[in-house]
């Protein structure tokens, strides 16, 4: 591939090759992926083979390379940039076309059919938003047909009923948001999944929007320009309606918790304090923090498509060592509040034999116990 | 009876600048066409001296009264010609200038098109110019005394040459002692001396002088006037005579004083950044990550240790607040890679055993023996790895209170994950919070990065738009001691001027009010940047004070009544330029 167009396109030339952005990410260490020389190569090389760089599906697109950029160079775009190359001359892994493919046929990535979106609602009756609602529900592909993230959705139904709210869902016409497309370099079908979902998301007339993961809260507020829309993640309005006084805790938890923050809703969108103020107002949740909290937080590994490709190091996941610094802070329940990060950092639990000493649970579930 | 006009008109070539592209000649021959022109030359440039010879000779040989000058703009050479016309008893507001270059020559091609352009545009001067009215030139006295804002190096070295040539010199400091930021330092680069030593006698002079009256616990509340005729209002303690300043001092009265002064120095210098603002390197969340102002201090106690331990391992960490698009600091603080330099070759020699590493982007030691310093540093034994550290975390073990440095070694390509003792972030500087009070009582701009402006960047590095208001020091920019001593004394020296000649020149080409015509709405004060109008409190009509004004006309567009005419500009002269490019 020549490198010109895209050098000049992302604007690499104004890397000071400083070594922030591999210095912080959390992938470097163990895999061959050198955002730094990368961004050099293009810089100083004609030519670069894309091919031969088979760690590029090793990022997960926490982005904290860009949050450290002295520059405002953005290196997380090069590699969304290069998987693009990729994606084009159709060298993917097996398992991420697969992903993609599902997300073009049904909506959603495990390819599953359309028509069973909405079977997480279990019978109870959830309004269609397209008949009109102040607050838009978009549920997520992994809230919907995961089983274990299912609870997660029917929580956050149980909290928006108990609030009162005026709200609804899309239903069997919801399809993926396209976030975790984007950054697996599929611009085409991104671009379909933003005019299609945005039409879809315009024509409700709702004045906000609300999603389960912070994945989709991330490309809804950053990418898709839904201006005039308000859109939120679960978190920050779970926050609002508990400071309003619209949610009574007749319950609580009597644990140690403590909490993990996401990359797509912490490092990227700097929600750090909602979710705890959540956990604290629950009754009886003794919050602690794990040293590496907030900006600092350490990667499920579960972004930038790696919940469908393992990567080029399969031996240490970080989601094993965030889970042995969560068991090390005494917590007996370690919180989450997005998808991805639930599954990996359980996974992770159970893979190392600490399940007797950790759960991992949503936000919501906790919520959940306590309304 | 007003004399004919007898108007003398110049092109100039200026080289080839304008004779390559505008037929000077042609434009000559048209210009002595015009009507009360006397003599047409085009001579090669004009600003040489004998191009103003040739106009001096024609005032004094054909008795011109009018001179118009077609050449570049009028920033370049409009003193010149006007003091050639002058030098000959012409007053020089009689000249008037057409651009020719700027605005013909070096915008346009086509030679027939921009021959022709020139021709219109001197045309409309020399339409003016048969308009114009001789204005007074005039000068204020001015306060023999300077007001220095900042006690610090730069405000003490400015305000001792000041006092030195013989003038009264305030220094007006907000904490209740002189020496600025450097007195919390231990020792200087390149040299090494200590900096109390290096201070001491600076300091003693200062509240020993005869000249120089010492304002500590003070602060500028109000600055009213103009350059030679400040007044300046200080909150704060006043010393009486010339005694050494305590701060507790029973000769020091508090409250409201009143200094009048002929110039103001700045030298306010800067504030501190708080690495607060960058979580990720866990500032103020473990204890031994410290800034480079803190480890100072424990220079000056020579002693190092953390939680009661000798570190074994010391990292500093460069260009923490600078450099930096995402905060908002994207200039480099200039200082900061030589006292890491410097503080870096100190810890070592406190701590023998010890690993010394800077992380750096850059080493920029520019200063005379700033690349000798740092060749010293490491030939001590300091080791330098290049890779700007992303983000420090606690060292999950029972060794307690080391922190790990995650970053990547850029020369060897590999992230590393460096563990310390004891880390030192080399903060940056930044503008002074309480900036924006000063620049606003004094109508001082401010860069984009926040701190003051110099009036060029080159040329000018110590004047601002405010006449007779000087920069010095870290107010203007960071840098180090060498540079804010020099600039002080640029300073010191540029508000002696003033002070020096006794009397400043005042714009001449003023904004008058017609008090029939002035229906006192006020609409002038309002508009006015420089304060210069007033509504006359028994009249009911503006009076607009000629030194105060700059001949801006804001005041007289804005005029509903048309009862002001700017000087210079008037409406029937801008009309005569209208009809003459009009071709009426």
């Amino acid at each position: 591939m020549k490198t010109r167009q895209m050098t000049e396109q992302l604007e690499l030339f104004g890397c000071i090759q400083c070594g922030k952005c591999t210095g912080g990410c959390p992938v470097a260490r163990k895999t061959a992926l050198n955002i730094r020389s990368l961004i050099y190569h293009m810089l100083v090389e004609p030519e670069l083979a894309v091919n031969a760089h088979e760690e590029l599906w090793d990022c997960t697109c926490c982005f904290t390379c860009v949050e450290r950029c002295p520059k405002d160079v953005r290196p997380a775009e090069l590699i969304i940039g290069l998987r693009g190359e990729l994606v084009e001359s159709g060298r993917i892994p097996e398992t991420i076309g697969a992903a993609l493919m599902g997300i073009f046929r049904q909506g959603n990535p495990t390819g599953m059919a359309r028509e069973d979106r909405s079977a997480w609602t279990n019978g109870t009756e959830v309004k269609a938003a397209q008949q009109g609602c102040e607050l838009l529900y978009f549920v997520c592909c992994t809230a919907s047909y995961d089983l274990r993230i299912q609870p997660v959705a029917r929580a956050l139904v149980k909290t928006f009923r108990a609030a009162d709210l005026d709200f609804g869902t899309l239903g069997t016409e919801e399809s993926c948001c396209g976030n975790e497309v984007r950054r697996m370099g599929e611009m085409g079908l991104f671009e379909m999944l933003v005019e299609e979902n945005g039409e879809l998301i315009r024509s409700v007339g709702a004045s906000r929007l609300v999603t389960t993961s912070p994945h989709c809260f991330n490309t809804f507020k950053n990418e898709y320009g839904l201006d005039g829309i308000e859109v939120l993640h679960y978190t920050q309005l779970v926050a609002e309606l508990i400071e309003d006084g619209r949610l009574n805790f007749s319950g609580g938890v009597d644990n140690k918790v403590t909490y993990h923050d996401p990359c797509f809703l912490g490092k990227q969108n700097h929600i750090f304090d909602e979710p705890r103020a959540i956990l604290q107002a629950i009754p009886g949740v003794e919050l602690v923090e794990m040293d590496r909290s907030r900006e600092r937080s350490l990667c499920c590994e579960g972004g930038g498509g790696r919940m469908w490709a393992e990567g080029t190091n399969l031996e240490e996941r970080l989601a094993f060592q965030r889970v042995r610094e969560a068991a090390e802070t005494g917590a007996e329940i370690l919180a989450v509040a997005c998808p991805f990060c639930l599954l990996t950092l359980e996974d992770a639990v159970k893979v190392q034999g600490l399940d007797e000493q950790l759960r991992v649970m949503d936000i919501m579930e906790l919520v959940d116990l306590a309304l | 009876m007003e004399p004919k006009p007898r108007i003398g008109v110049y092109i100039c070539h200026c080289g080839i600048n304008i004779a390559a592209t505008v037929d000077v000649k042609q434009v000559a021959e048209f210009a002595g066409t015009l009507p009360g022109v006397v003599v047409s030359r085009d001579y090669l440039y004009m600003c040489s001296d004998p191009g103003q010879g040739l106009i001096q000779q024609d005032i004094r040989e054909k008795s011109l009264n009018r001179v118009v000058v077609a050449s570049c703009s009028p920033r370049m050479h409009e003193p010149t010609f006007r003091a050639a016309a002058e030098g000959v008893g012409l007053n020089p507001y009689l000249v008037e200038m057409s651009n020719i270059r700027e605005q013909c020559s070096w915008v346009h091609t086509d030679r027939e098109d921009a021959t022709e352009k020139a021709k219109w545009l001197v045309a409309s001067v020399v339409a003016k110019a048969e308009l114009l009215e001789p204005l007074e030139s005039r000068e204020v006295g001015v306060t023999p005394g300077t007001v220095v804002v900042g006690g610090g190096v730069a405000g003490m070295v400015a305000a001792l040459d000041v006092a030195d040539a013989g003038f009264p010199t305030y220094l007006v400091e907000k904490s209740n002692h002189v020496g600025g930021r450097v007195a919390d330092l231990n020792r200087t680069f390149p040299t090494l001396e200590s900096v109390p030593e290096m201070l001491e006698p600076l300091i003693e002079r200062v509240q020993t002088h005869p000249n120089i009256t010492v304002m500590l616990s003070s602060q500028v509340a109000g600055v009213e006037g103009y350059v030679g005729n400040f007044e300046v209002t200080v909150t704060g303690l006043k010393a009486s005579g010339s005694k050494p300043v305590e701060a507790e001092s029973s000769d020091l009265r508090s409250g409201t004083h009143q200094l009048s002064a002929g110039s103001i120095i700045i030298a306010t210098g800067y504030d501190v950044f708080d690495p607060h603002r960058k979580p990720e390197l866990g500032y103020g969340q473990y204890s031994n990550v410290i800034t480079s102002l803190e480890l100072e201090r424990r220079l000056v106690e020579g002693d190092l240790t953390v939680n009661g331990r000798s570190p074994k391992r010391v990292a500093f960490i460069q260009c923490v607040g600078s450099r930096d698009k995402l905060l908002g600091n994207p200039y480099c603080s200039r200082v900061c890679c030589m006292y890491t330099a410097k503080q870096s070759r100190l810890a070592k020699e406190l701590l023998p055993d010890a690993d010394v590493t800077v992380f750096y982007m850059d080493v920029r030691t520019f200063g005379k023996g700033a690349e000798e310093f740092w060749d010293e540093a490491r030939a001590k034994g300091v080791l330098y790895r290049k890779g700007n550290i992303s983000e420090i975390y606690r060292k999950r073990s029972d060794d307690g209170d080391r922190v790990v440095l995650a970053g990547e070694d850029t020369l060897l390509g590999q992230p590393i994950d460096f563990e310390a003792d004891l880390v030192v972030l080399a903060v940056g500087m930044e503008p002074r919070a309480d900036v924006a009070d000063l620049s606003t009582m004094l109508k001082l701009p401010r860069s984009a990065d926040g701190f003051f402006l110099e009036l060029h960047p080159k040329l000018r590095p110590v004047d601002t738009a405010v006449d007779g208001v000087f920069l010095a020091g870290c107010c203007q920019g960071p840098k180090d001691i060498p540079d804010t001593v020099a600039q002080a004394k640029a300073a010191a020296s540029s508000a002696l001027i003033p002070l020096l000649r006794g009397t400043v020149p005042v714009e001449s080409a003023t904004a008058i009010v017609d008090a029939e015509a002035c229906a006192g709405c006020g609409m002038c004060v309002e508009v006015c940047p420089y304060g210069a109008p007033a509504l006359d409190p028994l009249w009911g009509v503006s009076r607009i004070n000629a030194v105060l004004c700059k001949g801006c006309g804001a005041c007289a567009v804005t005029c509903p009544s048309k009862a002001i005419r700017l000087q210079q500009f008037t409406p029937t002269q801008i009309l005569a330029q209208v009809d003459a490019l009009v071709g009426v």
